[in-house]
């Protein structure tokens, strides 16, 4: 790695004691010879396993479910339903007022993806919970599924999730979060070239070396530990506590170095199930992740649609862009309307545009619920607004870096959100990019600056 | 059939935290009775290096070694709020808590001090080494242990402060989109090069350079880590990962690391980062959260590289040798 302290020295301080300084980390030690301490490392008497049941069809209605053979089944100790889960329909964003609760810690009634938590085993060993889970008998009624987004917006399309009624998350602002900035259509009308594009994107893993699990256990006094990798404390307790209906104060949240997150771990999955298993047995509870459930239960990234409709100038300057983003949440909000939120801010990306045009619509489907992961709302749409970038560069015959000078946004400019925009810095990195990957561009783009005074 | 090479960039930002829905974190530190100090959080550390950082952020702002910092974090019944680790967030936020209380427990040491050595708490500076003196007279000074040890048993006084960060909640205006999502933007400009077998559609990344803009590398080789491993992860979405790869479709699903495909440390490119720092009106030292952004320019530089080379867009992630090899048989027909 190389710093470059000549570009911005003006407006930056150098020479402090600690900071800037390369200290070797306190905790590499640990973490290298085996000694850092997670959560499972936590091993108490007594302590009990959770294996869930779980559907295996997309999209049912549940008849009946029948636990009285995995209730005999040696070494179990306790078996909960929905009816079990004092708040049983959530949403972890209630806590911002971002609702409706439209998810099941247990299924009740219904299963909406296959995957869907529907009872919880809670055995001696890891082994009879498993055993037992799969003498659960459910009866199920198959309904059909949408596994396509724009098959989900189509009228009559199975209804996926009743909390919302209908496909889409509704935002306070209709069917998708909407950015308008100038006009759009005007941009168009005057532009010499107009491509319009699409981009896909499937869902992926966080792939965290240390997978989503939790250990609770009984302090004796009505107050439980919760030993947990979340990335979010009290976000995690905050929600604990709206589902299990107990006070804050009964809940203890220790949490650690935790072995990778990238946005997989904050979705309030494992804590509350198995603080309700602690607190209905008395016994200390253990639930953790497979590898399996991580990749294929865990929430991924949302797979995202993408429409990028540009007006272009033979010159280079981009006069109007349009984009429709469609994110697939899956069968459930988690944070997927917040990701599809931030994607409306962050379109039209780092470029200077004075006719924009942003929808962007949180779809569900019957898949497993996506959720956080590291950049959502941005990371896809980065994909494809830079490949439309060099698609329009190529459009009118200009070299794709050069291009992006021509339209990179500079302090004080505009944004299509309406924040003026501050602390720029793309050209600087483009120019220094241009000398380390020896991409020559034109002087008069060497001699850019993202400051305008001076300009 | 041939390999081919080419190669493509992306230039991007990045914005830091989450102010779409309320953004707070709060810090303690207090000192110990011999002069160490204790920095108390709830923020979690994912293995990034959280604790370290604050540790350094706390030692930067009370004057002291970084060694004489212990980070205490990821406990409810200790530590104050924090809204969690996520949205390039962490060292942001948690790092302008930790300056606040940090001043304020500097101040009262000063004060301390002040009156151990019959002086103005104005007139003393720290030396980074653990000792505070009189400005421009640094004979005259006395150890942080003793000033500590005074503090706690001859003047009565607690060396601790409290600290907050709050970005209030910004909403969107229904109709404009008018919104603040966040405060301040990391940057980014990648170029790739890359190999492609336009008989079997395997892509080879050859080299990656990345120049990230960063605010304020407030460890380099902390920052060094993030970096690499944020452009390896970039490079394994745009090529290898996905849970459903015949999306829509729910089969085919990986299920553990035999079948979920990423790279190797063999298929890993050369990778060369650069760093700019353009401080932050608000970080703290003018950090910016890069966290999530490394990861993401690779992903369209290492697409425009393909095309670069064959001559074909792929505009669906994963740019798997499947699609690549579709994409050229309809271009070959026409």
């Amino acid at each position: 790695m190389e710093l470059r302290k000549d570009y911005f020295a003006d407006v930056r301080k150098d020479g402090l004691n600690e900071i800037g300084q390369p200290r070797p980390r306190l905790d590499s030690p640990g973490h290298v010879t085996g000694k850092t301490a997670y959560f499972a490392d936590r091993n108490f008497p007594g302590m009990l396993h959770l294996k869930m049941v779980r559907s295996p069809h997309h999209h049912a209605r549940i008849r009946s479910i029948d636990t009285s053979e995995a209730e005999k089944h040696p070494g179990v100790v306790r078996v909960l339903t929905a009816r079990d889960v004092p708040h049983n329909v959530y949403t972890i964003l209630i806590l911002i007022q971002v609702g409706p609760e439209d998810e099941t810690v247990l299924a009740d009634g219904k299963v909406r993806w296959k995957g869907e938590a529907v009872v919880a085993v809670l055995a001696e060993t890891e082994r009879a919970a498993q055993e037992a889970a799969a003498k659960v008998k459910v009866d199920y009624e198959v309904l059909p599924a949408v596994f396509d987004m724009e098959e989900a917006l189509k009228p009559g399309a199975p209804v996926v999730n009743e909390y919302h009624g209908q496909n889409y998350y509704l935002y306070d602002s209709g069917e998708c979060r909407k950015v308008r900035f100038g006009d759009v259509e005007a941009g168009f009308a005057q532009a010499d070239h107009i491509l319009e594009q699409s981009y896909q994107s499937s869902p992926i893993e966080h792939a965290p070396t240390e997978t989503t699990g939790c250990v609770v256990a009984p302090e004796g006094n009505d107050r439980f530990t919760c030993y947990t990798n979340t990335q979010a404390m009290f976000f995690t307790l905050d929600n604990a506590s709206i589902i299990l209906q107990m006070p804050g104060s009964k809940l203890h949240f220790v949490g650690g170095t935790v072995g990778g997150g990238f946005g997989g771990k904050v979705d309030v999955i494992v804590e509350p199930i198995a603080i309700l298993g602690a607190k209905l047995t008395g016994r200390p509870v253990s639930f953790v992740y497979s590898r399996e459930e991580e990749m294929q239960i865990s929430s991924p990234r949302a797979a995202e649609k993408i429409v990028i409709k540009d007006g272009v100038m033979k010159d280079g300057r981009i006069v109007a862009r349009k984009v429709t983003g469609y994110t697939d949440a899956g069968a459930y909000s988690r944070h997927s309307p917040y990701g599809a939120q931030k994607g409306a801010a962050h379109y039209p990306g780092p470029y200077t545009i004075s006719n924009v045009w942003i929808d962007t619509y949180c779809v569900y489907t019957n898949r497993t619920p996506s959720s956080a992961m590291r950049g959502f709302g941005v990371t896809i749409g980065d994909f494809a607004l830079e490949v439309q970038m060099d698609k329009l560069a190529r459009l009118i015959g200009m070299d794709p870096l050069e291009f992006r000078f021509i339209n990179a946004y500079r302090d004080g400019d505009m944004k299509a959100h309406r924040q003026p925009t501050e602390g720029a810095a793309l050209i600087e990195c483009m120019q220094e990019a241009s000398r380390a990957a020896n991409w020559p561009v034109a002087e008069k783009y060497m001699a850019m600056s993202s400051y305008r005074k001076g300009a | 059939m041939a390999i081919r090479r080419g190669r493509g960039v992306a230039a991007i930002n990045y914005p830091t935290g989450m102010n779409l829905g309320g953004d707070p974190t709060q810090a303690l530190v207090h000192s110990t009775p011999t002069g160490n100090f204790m920095v108390t959080l709830s923020s979690v550390d994912l293995g990034q290096g959280m604790k370290q950082i604050m540790a350094q952020i706390c030692a930067e702002t009370i004057g002291v070694p970084t060694d004489r910092v212990v980070v205490d974090t990821a406990d409810t019944d200790t530590g104050p709020h924090c809204m969690g680790t996520f949205a390039s967030r962490g060292t942001h936020r948690a790092g302008n808590a930790v300056i606040q209380a940090a001043k304020e427990a500097r101040q009262v040491m000063l004060e301390v001090a002040a009156e151990e050595l019959e002086v103005n708490a104005s007139d003393l500076d720290t030396d980074g080494q653990g000792n505070i003196q009189v400005k421009g007279a640094p004979q005259k000074s006395i150890s942080i242990f003793d000033v500590a040890l005074s503090a706690h048993f001859k003047r009565g006084r607690s060396i601790s402060g409290r600290g907050m960060f709050l970005i209030p909640r910004s909403y969107p205006e229904k109709e404009t989109g008018a919104m603040k999502p966040s405060t301040c933007y990391a940057h980014a400009c990648t170029v790739a090069e890359v190999e492609v077998d336009d008989e079997t559609g395997e892509v080879t990344v050859l080299t990656v350079k990345n120049v990230f803009e960063i605010g304020r590398a407030l460890n380099p080789k902390m920052v060094e880590q993030q970096l690499v491993g944020g452009s390896w992860m970039g490079i394994s979405h745009a090529l290898y990962e996905t849970t459903e790869p015949y999306y829509p479709n729910r089969d085919h699903g990986g299920t553990d690391f035999n079948q979920y495909l990423m790279p190797g440390p063999g298929d890993l490119a050369e990778t060369e980062i650069i760093v700019l720092e353009r401080p932050s009106a608000d970080g703290p030292f003018g950090a910016k959260g890069p966290g999530e952004m490394c990861a993401n320019p690779q992903i369209p530089a290492v697409a425009n590289a393909v095309f670069d080379a064959v001559g074909v867009r792929i505009d669906t992630l994963p740019i798997t040798p499947e699609r690549i090899l579709r994409a050229l048989k309809a271009q070959a027909a026409g």
